[in-house]
């Protein structure tokens, strides 16, 4: 009898951890003082994130899934006929960017996708915002959701990196602003109406209301780069890549929360 | 084919009043937004949703709904309907540019 009950209580602390909800970042911040962008949206926004069933973004993982079983390219092979079910994934995305051996370089996730898709599938590469492309990024990245942000320790990353650590804090654009500026010395403060986040790469890529779709992180970043009037720098261009880098080295330990929602 | 995820409860009592809920992969372009080349986006939208209920005894319309242009791309629709027997429902998308998806799914109802 006594077994039972400690069956049961196993069985239900089971279906807690695994609960979706539970997920999902906290409303607090962590204590290193670092905040989700998820914790400045609204309560509906909020929502919306944190219910699979009313997440437009799931569309994309749902498409993503299709594509991870659909065989593309010369060799006629599909992700899973390496890789297996995606969920073999889980844990491998929050690394990302990596540091590729073969070409010697920092790759996103992104690129990588592309790189198995050229070395493997004998496939031509997909453009940055080929919706396909976003979809096999979403359904990969969600196997890894709610576990922690783990930067690649590869020291051939570090010049990369610092590289993005100086782009950070460079002013750029006809308002001459760096990313510093706002993101770090005014989050918390008001743009408008909105409140300024602390630029936490936490869920992407991810669904934003503005777009009406789901983008990457470079869009977003692209979208930064617009809005204080420079020239945004190309989608995959080395310094994107390193300004990548650095944001998720400055968010390491922060749960992983793809596909997030984002006004 | 546009992509769709529905939703219904995973176990659903005779009687029980269920929530349906609904997304669909859709751009609901208004025609009111100029595209990057200056010129007019075609209007393209979603114009009806039914869900119809059917079981041997035949079909009934259980819900339906309009929209229009204020509505986001990628609808979400969720309603209710009270479940009174095991059948099929059989959920219609129609719009702009003879845009139809059609889905069903099955009900099933335990005592």
């Amino acid at each position: 009898m006594r077994y039972w009950w400690q069956f049961l209580w196993l069985l239900t602390l089971s279906a807690v951890i695994a609960h979706p909800l539970l997920a999902q970042p906290s409303t607090t911040e962590d204590n290193l003082g670092r905040r989700s962008g998820f914790a400045d949206m609204s309560p509906t926004t909020q929502a919306m994130q944190r219910d699979d069933r009313q997440n437009p973004a799931m569309l994309w993982v749902a498409d993503g899934e299709t594509l991870w079983n659909s065989p593309v390219g010369s060799a006629n092979k599909s992700c899973s006929s390496c890789h297996g079910p995606v969920a073999s994934l889980r844990g491998a995305v929050v690394r990302y960017p990596g540091f590729d051996a073969a070409s010697q370089k920092p790759v996103t996730l992104g690129e990588r996708i592309n790189l198995c898709r050229q070395r493997h599938q004998l496939a031509t590469s997909l453009l940055p915002q080929d919706q396909r492309l976003i979809a096999l990024e979403a359904v990969v990245a969600h196997q890894s959701r709610g576990m922690s942000i783990r930067p690649d320790p590869d020291t051939r990353l570090k010049p990369y990196r610092d590289r993005g650590e100086a782009l950070f804090s460079q002013r750029l654009g006809q308002l001459n602003l760096s990313c510093a500026q706002c993101h770090d010395q005014q989050a918390a403060r008001l743009l408008g109406g909105t409140v300024i986040p602390q630029a936490h790469p936490t869920g992407y890529p991810l669904y934003r209301l503005e777009w009406q779709g789901m983008g990457t992180l470079q869009r977003r970043l692209r979208n930064c780069m617009s809005g204080v009037r420079a020239e945004p720098f190309a989608y995959g261009s080395p310094d994107l890549v390193a300004l990548e880098l650095y944001l998720v080295q400055r968010a390491a330990g922060m749960p992983l929360e793809t596909p997030a929602v984002r006004p | 084919m546009a992509r769709t995820l529905i939703n219904l409860p995973k176990s659903i009592r005779r009687g029980d009043t269920v929530e349906i809920q609904t997304l669909i992969a859709h751009p609901m372009e208004t025609g009111y937004r100029p595209g990057s080349d200056g010129v007019i986006l075609a209007r393209d939208l979603i114009r009806h949703f039914k869900c119809f209920f059917s079981d041997a005894s035949g079909q009934d319309l259980v819900f339906s709904a309009e929209l229009f242009p204020a509505i986001s791309a990628n609808p979400y629709l969720a309603f209710h309907l009270r479940a009174t027997g095991n059948g099929t429902l059989t959920l219609i998308w129609e719009g702009d540019q003879g845009f139809r998806q059609t889905e069903t799914v099955a009900l099933q109802v335990t005592d």
